[in-house]
């Protein structure tokens, strides 16, 4: 979800240069797909993007400034300013429909629909589709998967074990 | 008396950095590998909240003060955590049936803390509920796993449960920081956190099979700085790095 996008001479620069840069855990993800990226301005003093963490441990969060800073400053911009904002939280739903797509296509089952409300305790489990055969009949192995924003199952008709994007 | 609104977020800043640490010792010793994963994922949620604490707590410190010091340069006597975070892991049974007491609780206090008239503890907790709903589902599917499971299973939680039990009064002690919070809308109200947990505690029991333990004597003294015997292990693991290369950077 990107907010307040300026119009500017440099602006559309700025968006694909944004789209080059990729979620080191999900390399077929942008930071755009993602939606972690919340707003950016240009002025006089340089570039300033607003970014926003998945996960509050997401160890890519560093890395994913580093190659922001990297991409600006190799397309010629080398004041770039990266500031980190937590409110309000990410949520899945902000990843794009295209982001959906890439996932699907990668092999790890994009998040389903909306987030639900996390603020009651035992909700209801999700019905997630595989990305390999696309059948329904699926089950959660563990809420934890290979990072913090994946849980892993398993497609019960081709067998296969998969990663999906948990809602959040 | 220490600014209560820096006092209040220490407390919960080193709840979370020595659960995470705690948990950390999990990794690559989980019973089996998904379980590994899974609390090696959950340490990280504690360690990256405790990051977003302990960045708070140094901006209101000021005078040179970072998260890294705060975590690493302070001693036993200035951590506040509540005392059942730094108990060793002990056995599966232990950690989990530890993992769902705290988690219970954390995911009501951070419920509470959602309303918080504080804008940055609030942005906090948003971030952190969405993660503690998880943690405390997990650790609740595992005590009914284990308490309804065999009865070598049922002993073990049983038994952690009774060890655990008197460390849980402490969850819900308030001074005069967390008072005076209250009063002004910045911090949850513990009584009323007690009471949902522990409807929800008792709830999850009985799908285990476990009786909840009478109130006895409770332990007290970890939010101010007087720890168990474990913690200067945990502190000496956690610290001596950073305090043996002090200008260390990454
Ligand atoms: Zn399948």
């Amino acid at each position: 979800m990107v907010n307040a996008s300026p119009e500017g001479a440099d602006s559309d620069v700025i968006l694909q240069l944004l789209g080059q840069v990729s979620d080191p855990e999900v390399p077929v993800l942008s930071i755009l797909d993602l939606g972690i990226v919340r707003s950016w301005r240009q002025d006089e003093n340089g570039v300033e993007v607003v970014i926003t963490p998945t996960y509050s441990g997401c160890p890519a969060m560093d890395t994913i400034e580093a190659d922001i800073r990297k991409t600006f400053l190799e397309a010629g911009y080398p004041s770039l300013e990266v500031r980190t904002v937590l409110d309000p939280p990410w949520t899945t739903d902000w990843m794009s429909a295209e982001g959906k797509e890439k996932l699907r296509a990668y092999g790890i089952a994009p998040p389903e629909s909306k987030s639900a409300d996390k603020r009651t305790l035992f909700g209801k489990e999700e019905t997630v589709r595989c990305p390999h055969c696309r059948s329904l009949e699926t089950e959660v192995v563990s809420m934890f998967g290979s990072t913090a924003c994946k849980a892993l199952y398993r497609c019960k008709d081709c067998l296969e074990p998969f990663d999906y994007f948990k809602c959040i | 008396m220490e600014n209560p609104l820096l006092s209040y977020t220490l407390f919960l800043a080193d709840n979370s950095l020595i659960t995470g640490q705690r948990l950390s010792e999990w990794c690559g010793y989980g019973p089996i590998l998904e379980q590994d994963i899974a609390l090696s994922n959950i340490a990280l949620d504690h360690l990256g909240q405790a990051r977003m604490l302990l960045q708070y707590a140094a901006e209101q410190k000021g005078e040179g003060w970072t998260e890294d010091r705060l975590a690493y340069f302070r001693d036993e006597k200035n951590f506040r955590n509540l005392l059942m975070t730094e108990l060793p892991k002990g056995d599966w049974g232990y950690t989990v049936m530890r993992a769902f007491l705290y988690d219970t609780y954390h995911f009501y206090e951070m419920t509470g803390l959602l309303q918080s008239k504080d804008e940055q503890l609030r942005a906090i907790a948003q971030k952190a509920i969405k993660e503690i709903r998880y943690h405390a589902q997990w650790s609740a599917e595992w005590v009914i796993r284990l308490g309804d499971g065999t009865e070598e299973s049922h002993q073990r939680v049983k038994g952690s449960l009774l060890e655990l039990w008197p460390f849980t009064g402490e969850f819900f002690e308030t001074d005069e920081a967390a008072i005076e919070l209250n009063g002004r809308g910045i911090a949850p109200n513990y009584a009323h956190i007690r009471t949902q947990w522990k409807a929800k505690v008792e709830e999850v029991l009985e799908l285990a099979t476990l009786e909840r333990p009478e109130d006895g004597w409770m332990q007290s003294g970890g939010r101010n700085g007087a720890h168990t015997e474990h913690m200067g292990y945990l502190l000496a693991e956690m610290q001596h790095i950073p305090r043996s290369y002090p200008d260390a950077q990454w």
